[in-house]
C-alpha cells in the first residue's frame, strides 16, 4: 500500500510532528513497506468476532466519589518548560 | 567474598546474618559500575548518593531488627518508571532534565522495603524497540559480547544484571522487552499476567500491553521479586483485583513433586518459521529433553493465528503510543522549543526535535491507523485478531499446562545489523509478542549459550495468573541445566 507525501502531510499534521522533505521520502518508503506486511491481516477471517481491547477482565472499574488534597501548584508546576505563578504560559491560541 | 556475585537471596541471607552490610555491597556494586560502566553503558543515571543514603538507612534498619525482604538490596530500574526526584528521561530528548514529583507504585513498594537504588538504566525510547539501539542517550553493549546489542527495550536492566552491577532489576514488557533482553544476555526475565503489577507511574508505551516485571540471575530472586511489586492498586484500574500468592511456593512445589503431572505444549506453528537460527532449533530442542528428563510431558499444541500477531501488534501498539505520546506536547514538562509564537506550530517543532525515528515512525502508524476511514481496517481488524489470538491461548491452555517456546529467532545480533529496515526488526519479536497481546503470563530462562559465546533462552508461557507455575518449571528446568553459575567475563 504506497503512502503518498501528501497523506505523510496530512498524517503528520494530525499527529502534529514536522516531517520534512527528505524524511518524507524515508518515511513514505518505510511506511509503505509496513503497511504491506500490515495488509495481511486481511485474509483473516474475522466475520462475527467481537473486538479485544486488551486483556483486563474488568468493567466499570470505580471508586469512592471522595476528594483527596491534590498535590498543589508546586509540585504541579515544577517541570513546567514556561509558567507565570500558577500558570503555564503558551504561545497565543486565540488570534 | 566477591559481593556482586552475591543473588538477591544470597545477599538477603547474608544480612541477615549480619556477616555483610547493605552499605558494602551497595560500594561494591558502585566500584563495578565505575570500572565497567563506560564501556557496557547499562545506565542512564546512577544515583551513588541516594544510594549509600538509603544502604546506611538498611543497615539501621537492619541493626534494630526491622530487616524486611528487600532492605539494604541493591536494584537497578528501567527509566520509564519515574522515580521521585531521580531524573526520569524514557531515553528520550523530550525528557531529558523531566524529573518526576511522585514515585511509581512499584517504587514505592520498594521503599517501603528499604531496597536500595542504583540508578536507572538504558532502554529504547519509549519502551520502542527490540536492541536499546533507539536510546537517544546511548546504546547499551551486551556484556557477552560488546559488539553485539543486550536486546531490548530493556536492554540496560538485562545488562546491568549480566555484568553485575546490581543484585537485581527491573524491566518493562509491552511485545518482549523484559525476556528478549533477559534471553540475550543470559539471566532471567518474566513478564507477569497483565494487571498483575500496577503500571501507576510506568510512562506508558501501549496501555493494553505493558507490563512491569523482575529480570534477575535466577529463578529464585524472580519469585521474590514478584512477591514485592504484584497486587492490586487502586491508582491503576487495570489493576486486577486478584490474591497474590507467594511465588516462592512455586519453587517449593518443585522441591516437593519435580515437574510430575505437568503439560507442556509446542506450537506446531512455531516450528515452521523462517528466519531461526538452526543453534537456537537445537538449543530449544535439548531443553525440551531436559523437561521430559523432569517428568513434563511434551505435545503439540496449534495456535493457528500465530502468522498474523506480529500485524496484529505492530497496528495496536503504535495505536496506542499515537494516543499516550500526544501529551509530550512541551506544554507542562519535558523540552520545549520556545521559538514559535504559533501554538501548533510549537507542538510539531517541539515532538520532531524531541522524539527520536523510530518514536515518530510509530507516532506515524498509529496515527494513520486510527485516521477516519481507516480505523475499522485497521484497529478494527487487528482488534477482531488480537481476539482470535486470545481464543486460540484459551482453546491451547485446555490441553497443556506451559508452551513452550525459544524467546528469540536468533542470539544477539552485532550492534547496527538492523537498523536499516524495521520490519526486519518487529519480524524478530514473533515468539513474544502474542504473550502480550493474549495478557498471559511468560518467563525466558537460560537455556545455552551459542558457539560465538552467546546466551540463548528458553520461554514459557502459562494460563492468566499462573505465575506460580513459571516459577516451579522455570526453578526445575534452571536446576536441572546448571546454568545459573555462567557469567560473562568482563574485558
Amino acid at each position: 500500500m504506497k503512502i503518498s507525501k501528501d497523506e505523510i502531510e496530512k498524517i503528520a499534521h494530525l499527529a502534529r510532528l514536522y516531517i520534512d522533505d527528505s524524511q518524507k521520502e524515508t518515511l513514505s518508503g518505510q511506511l509503505s513497506h509496513i503497511l504491506d506486511y500490515i495488509d495481511t491481516l486481511q485474509s483473516v477471517d474475522v466475520q462475527g468476532v467481537t473486538p479485544a481491547s486488551g486483556a483486563a477482565f474488568m468493567n466499570n472499574v470505580f471508586r469512592e466519589d471522595k476528594a483527596v488534597p491534590s498535590p498543589g501548584p508546586e509540585v504541579t508546576l515544577a517541570n513546567a518548560p514556561e509558567r507565570d505563578n500558577d500558570f503555564y504560559t503558551v504561545p497565543r491560541v486565540v488570534k | 567474598m566477591e559481593l556482586h556475585k552475591l543473588t538477591i537471596s544470597q545477599a538477603e541471607k547474608l544480612l541477615s546474618e549480619k556477616k555483610i552490610s547493605s552499605t558494602e555491597l551497595t560500594r561494591a556494586f558502585l566500584d563495578r559500575i565505575d570500572l565497567y560502566d563506560e564501556k557496557i553503558g547499562a545506565f542512564i543515571t546512577v544515583a551513588p548518593d541516594l544510594a549509600l543514603e538509603q544502604a546506611k538507612a538498611a543497615d539501621q534498619a537492619i541493626a534494630s531488627g526491622n530487616q524486611k525482604t528487600f532492605t539494604g538490596i541493591p536494584l537497578a530500574l528501567k527509566d520509564l518508571l519515574c522515580t521521585k526526584g531521580v531524573k526520569t528521561t524514557c531515553a528520550s530528548k523530550i525528557l531529558e532534565n523531566f524529573v518526576p514529583q511522585y514515585n511509581a507504585t512499584v517504587v514505592e513498594k520498594l521503599n517501603n522495603q528499604g531496597a536500595v537504588l542504583m540508578g536507572k538504566t538504558n532502554l529504547d525510547e519509549f519502551a520502542m524497540g527490540s536492541s536499546t539501539e533507539n536510546s537517544s542517550v546511548k546504546i547499551t553493549r551486551n556484556p557477552w559480547d560488546t559488539d553485539h546489542v543486550p536486546g531490548g527495550s530493556s536492554g540496560g536492566s538485562a545488562a546491568a544484571m549480566a555484568a553485575q552491577f546490581c543484585a537485581g532489576a527491573l524491566g518493562t514488557d509491552t511485545g518482549g522487552s523484559i525476556r528478549q533482553p533477559a534471553s540475550h544476555c543470559g539471566v532471567v526475565g518474566l513478564k507477569p499476567t497483565y494487571g498483575r503489577v500496577s503500571r501507576f507511574g510506568l510512562v506508558s508505551y501501549a496501555s493494553s500491553l505493558d507490563q512491569i516485571g523482575p529480570i534477575t540471575r535466577d529463578v529464585t530472586d524472580t519469585a521474590m521479586m514478584m512477591n514485592l511489586i504484584c497486587g492490586h492498586d487502586p491508582k491503576d484500574s487495570t489493576s486486577a483485583p486478584k490474591e497474590v500468592p507467594d511465588f516462592t511456593q512455586g519453587l517449593a512445589s518443585f522441591e516437593k513433586n519435580g515437574l510430575q503431572g505437568m503439560t507442556a505444549g509446542v506450537p506446531k506453528e512455531f516450528s515452521s518459521l523462517d528466519g531461526v537460527d538452526p543453534e537456537v532449533t537445537a538449543m530449544f530442542d535439548r531443553a525440551k529433553e531436559v523437561l521430559q528428563d523432569l517428568g513434563v510431558e511434551i505435545k503439540e499444541i496449534s495456535l493457528p493465528h500465530t502468522d498474523y500477531v506480529v500485524a496484529a501488534y505492530y497496528i495496536i501498539a503504535p495505536c496506542e503510543a499515537s494516543s499516550n505520546l500526544a501529551r509530550f506536547d512541551g506544554v507542562r514538562y519535558g523540552f520545549r522549543d520556545k521559538g514559535p509564537d504559533d501554538l501548533i506550530e510549537m507542538y510539531k517543532k517541539t515532538k520532531s526535535q524531541g522524539f527520536g525515528p523510530e518514536v515518530q515512525r510509530r507516532i506515524i502508524i498509529g496515527t494513520y491507523a486510527l485516521s477516519a476511514g481507516y480505523y475499522d481496517a485497521y484497529y478494527g481488524r487487528a482488534s477482531q485478531v488480537r481476539a482470535l489470538i486470545m481464543d486460540d491461548f484459551s482453546k491451547a491452555f485446555d490441553a497443556c499446562d506451559i508452551i513452550l517456546s525459544p524467546v528469540a529467532p536468533t542470539p544477539a545480533f552485532n550492534i547496527g545489523e538492523n537498523t536499516e529496515d524495521p520490519l526486519t526488526m518487529y519480524l524478530s519479536d514473533i515468539f513474544t509478542l502474542s504473550a502480550n497481546m493474549a495478557g498471559v503470563p511468560g518467563i525466558s530462562v537460560p537455556a545455552g549459550i551459542s558457539s560465538k559465546g552467546l546466551p540463548m533462552g528458553i520461554q514459557m508461557m502459562a494460563r492468566h495468573f499462573d505465575e506460580l507455575s513459571l516459577i516451579r518449571a522455570g526453578f526445575g528446568f534452571e536446576q536441572s541445566l546448571g546454568l545459573d553459575a555462567a557469567l560473562p567475563e568482563l574485558f
